[in-house]
């Protein structure tokens, strides 16, 4: 049974008719009904700043043929607004002479618990905790000039109403907990941050004293830039540290091997399947079956089981990321990447977990090779470029690295490179791989989705750093 | 259709009512209804349709110096008294702080002028269709042109504030806005760029053959970029990436900021921070203005600021929360600014792309690497060379960096001053930046 009909005038039945009736002559469609419970609660200069609770409910209706969506969305779940939105998808699909496809994977997996992570941690303890955050990183001496601390928990309810009556549903929590802290020193001012989450509950995060470790990583990655120098600019080699510096995989390569722009061709790897595009040894995967991981899904938002998929196998490109319909329109299946930020949203082919597969070479190996170059331990967001393949991203933990030794930190500074053959200039891959703490969003389109990434320590032969100092 | 003023002030008042019933001393509400309708193509032909109507409460209680939130799009009596009494018992709960409060009476909000920012037409999709088929067509003309897109939205939208200790306004707003992203190829290498345009007023908003030929023009001459090596130079920041100075300066001098101590600007209030030729203002009364605004987020009147006179810092953007901190009255800010911009320049931007032999031409920046803290800056950028005043040849995959501080004060301004988004800026020139390419 349905929970999203409960006191409205219409119920499950009669909303799968108006389903059914609307998609006939459709490719492919359905009603996909959100109930999505949220809250944020706020440390900020020794105060809670702000406790807020979220609750949003609504439906997007969507009718596909061809290669036309049409979409309406409403959060007045009722008899008159789903038939305003039946009627607004058949006007606009005037002319339809499609075949539904009625086929769906199941599943009997579950990659995490339907726990309501806002509900199984009292709001007393998650403001003492903040407080204590806010206590222990204080007590480290007048050089902390500011702390930040939040808790971000929700939970998504999901139905997915397909043509005949085919139903598909999926609960989903996710926390994330984050600290900020400035430091001051000599008049210079440094920021450090870190956060932990995923679809669990906040105190499997942060249990036994572990929310200590966010706030001394918080304060060791703060106090190495209180000491860090201008960055180097121009060409030159660079090694990444495992975990969360894996953002240059998700930026170089992940968006660009995503089914839409693919299809569309506007994608720089749109041509290059079944090619070589990254250094043999380099194996990249996106999964979405990870326990319990930002970016796991039971069922993607189209109701397709997710699953691992192999983009990159020993540098040849075996794989897009795929939706229903571009998988379609391009002949092949759904991946189970098809997502939406909310009911108010499109459904485009997404990012999990990107990971990049460990190697044979110790960390140690790639910086004692290196001459001149940097090593970047942690990094803040990045973008691409889809169709030029450029691709940016920013680090916020950085060294010079001088004659195979670990040198000085450097300021933050953007690296530049190109998506298709910067996988090319990769030459050792590390036996490290780590996955990254868990907080990671990724914005396409207007909609943020969370998503997770991992990879080993790399070696990259060349890469521009945007510093300053020439 | 867009509900009515009468609609919102009920859901409002019961908001406030009840609230106070359970216990508040305070309460601010928001409710908000918008109406959107998206038209999308691609290659010449219908992509997307996309019907959105939305409803939205924000509402905040207070308890003497203690206070909560909760935010929902369910306008049901049923969800909201639930939701009330759940925002209560955590107001309850929530410690103290003794600057949260409503704003100031004398300084709310006491008539609302029309500045024109609504316009009734509704602009059928039909309609939009049309419009989209003419700015593909333009765009497509050339057979570089591998692949275009276009959008077309229309946006309606109303909404009431309201607090417990009477204020209640509102007003509705339109917006109409359409778009053309062009694919480029040469050589098996591709590009892309873009055109966009959005109006207060449907009668005002571009010609679709305009935005068609910009955008195709624009990833045109793009292609067969190089990767300039390494130096210290003179860059110019075209008009899409010269607003995002201001929008640093005004992330800079947000009270939030200054009160936290988190800003290169902390201290600088009245000392010069810009050449002293530049004035920088934010009107939130300009008619048809895409940032105008009777108040701001807390019904606070709103007038213009001078933010910048002469080069010197005058004014922070300032919130009822952190003006209490600093203990300056709120100057209608709450929200950020209005409409933003640099007053023109002298030169002309062919007389600046003349002021040296040689310069780097910015269009487009990527990634976030502005730090507000230490005003350090370091993006990737794509452009062209200038040489004797013309754009020679294009340029990818460098980045440009610097220090806001330092940038500041090496602008120069041109004269070509547009209203065409919330923030906008001339051409400008920084004098040096370190470019990191090959």
């Amino acid at each position: 049974m349905s929970n999203f009909f409960k006191d409205t005038d219409i119920d499950t039945s009669q909303a799968e008719a108006i389903v059914t009736e609307t998609l006939k002559n459709c490719d492919d469609g359905e009603l996909y009904l959100e109930n999505h419970k949220s809250e944020s609660i706020v440390l900020d200069d020794n105060k809670i700043k702000s406790s807020t609770y979220n609750s949003d409910q609504g439906y997007g209706f969507r009718a596909v043929t061809g290669e036309v969506v049409a979409y309406s969305h409403s959060n007045d779940i009722s008899k008159e607004s789903l038939r305003k939105s039946s009627d607004n998808l058949k006007d606009t699909l005037k002319s339809k002479k499609g075949t539904y496809n009625h086929e769906i994977p199941k599943t009997n997996s579950k990659y995490y618990e339907n726990i309501n992570p806002i509900e199984s941690k009292t709001f007393d303890s998650k403001i003492d905790l903040l407080n204590n955050v806010n206590n222990y990183l204080r007590s480290k001496g007048s050089i902390v000039n500011q702390v930040t601390a939040n808790f971000l928990g929700e939970h998504k309810s999901i139905e997915i109403i397909r043509s005949d009556n085919q139903v598909l549903k999926d609960d989903r929590p996710l926390v994330r907990f984050n600290v900020s802290v400035v430091l001051e020193k000599d008049g210079k001012k440094e920021t450090g941050v870190y956060g932990v989450g995923g679809r669990q509950s906040y105190d499997d995060y942060l249990k036994d004293g572990s929310w200590k470790d966010v706030c001394d990583e918080a304060f060791r990655i703060a106090n190495v830039n209180l000491e860090s120098k201008p960055a180097p600019a121009g060409e030159m080699k660079v090694v990444l540290g495992p975990g969360w510096p894996a953002i240059l995989i998700h930026e170089a390569i992940g968006h660009g091997l995503e089914g839409d722009f693919n299809r569309k061709k506007t994608s720089a790897f749109h041509n290059l399947m079944g090619q070589q595009v990254a250094s043999e040894g380099v194996t990249i995967v996106d999964d979405g079956t990870l326990h319990q991981r930002r970016g796991s899904l039971t069922i993607d938002d189209e109701g397709t089981p997710t699953e691992n998929t192999v983009l990159i196998e020993n540098g040849i490109l075996k794989n897009y990321m795929q939706d229903r319909l571009n998988a379609r329109l391009m002949g092949t299946k759904s991946t189970g990447s098809g997502r939406r930020e909310s009911y108010k949203h499109v459904v485009l082919p997404r990012m999990r977990n990107t990971m990049m597969l460990s190697g044979k070479y110790s960390q140690d190996e790639m910086i004692s090779s290196v001459d001149k170059g940097i090593f970047a331990v942690s990094f803040g967001g990045g973008q691409v470029d889809i169709t030029s393949g450029k691709f940016v991203f920013n680090c916020t933990e950085a060294y010079e690295i001088n004659n195979g030794k670990i040198g000085s930190p450097i300021k933050g500074a953007t690296l530049i490179g190109d998506g298709p053959s910067i996988l090319k200039e990769v030459s050792l891959v590390g036996n490290d791989m780590k996955l990254d703490p868990g907080i990671g969003t990724c914005g396409k389109a207007g909609q943020g989705v969370p998503v997770g990434v991992a990879q080993p320590s790399i070696l990259i032969n060349k890469m521009t750093v945007g510093g300053t100092k020439l | 259709m867009i509900k009515d003023q009468e609609f919102l002030k009920d859901i409002a008042s019961y908001c406030i009512e009840n609230s106070k019933k359970l216990g508040a001393t305070d309460v601010g509400v928001k409710v908000i209804h918008s109406v959107s309708e998206n038209v999308s193509f691609r290659n010449k032909k219908l992509d997307e349709s996309n019907r959105a109507d939305s409803f939205a409460v924000n509402l905040t209680t207070y308890i003497e110096k203690k206070k909560s939130s909760i935010n929902s799009s369910d306008l049901s009596k049923s969800n909201l008294e639930k939701l009330i009494e759940r925002c209560i018992a955590a107001t309850k709960i929530t410690p103290s702080d003794e600057n949260n409060s409503l704003p100031d009476k004398d300084l709310m909000s006491k008539e609302i002028r029309d500045l024109n920012l609504y316009d009734e037409t509704h602009y059928p999709n039909d309609k939009k269709i049309e419009f989209l088929k003419k700015v593909e067509e333009t765009a497509s003309t050339d057979k570089k042109i591998v692949n275009t897109e276009a959008g077309f939205t229309e946006n309606k939208n109303n909404f009431i504030l309201a607090n417990s200790n009477g204020f209640l306004g509102g007003y509705k707003t339109s917006n109409f806005s359409s778009s053309c992203v062009a694919v480029s190829r040469i050589n098996g290498a591709m590009e892309r760029d873009y055109e966009f345009g959005s109006t207060r007023f449907l009668k005002d908003i571009m010609k679709p053959e305009e935005i068609g030929k910009i955008a195709a023009d624009k990833a045109i001459r793009k292609l067969g970029p190089k990767k300039i090596k390494s130096e210290k130079i003179g860059v110019i920041f075209d008009k899409r990436i010269s607003k995002g100075i201001l929008s640093t300066l005004a992330s800079a001098i947000s009270a939030s900021a200054i009160a936290r101590g988190t800003s290169f600007l902390k201290d600088q209030i009245n000392s010069e921070i810009f050449p002293n030729s530049i004035n920088i203002i934010d009107d939130p009364k300009i008619e048809k203005g895409l940032g105008s605004q009777n108040f701001d987020s807390e019904g606070v009147e709103t007038n213009s600021l001078k933010l910048v006179e002469n080069g010197i810092l005058k004014n922070y953007l300032i919130d009822t929360y952190y003006g209490k901190k600093l203990n300056l009255k709120s100057n209608g800010r709450s929200g950020g600014t209005t409409n933003l911009y640099f007053q023109n320049g002298n030169l002309s931007f062919k007389d600046l792309l003349n002021s040296e032999k040689k310069f780097l031409y910015i269009t487009e920046t990527i990634g976030h690497g502005g730090n507000i803290i230490t005003g350090d800056y370091s993006v990737g950028a794509s452009g062209f060379m200038v040489e004797d005043g013309e754009l020679t040849y294009p340029v990818s995959e460098i980045t440009i960096a610097g220090n806001f501080k330092e940038i500041f004060k090496n602008i120069t301004l041109a004269n070509d001053l547009e209203m065409k988004y919330s923030t906008n800026a001339p051409t400008l020139l920084i004098n040096q930046m370190t470019v990191a390419g090959k």
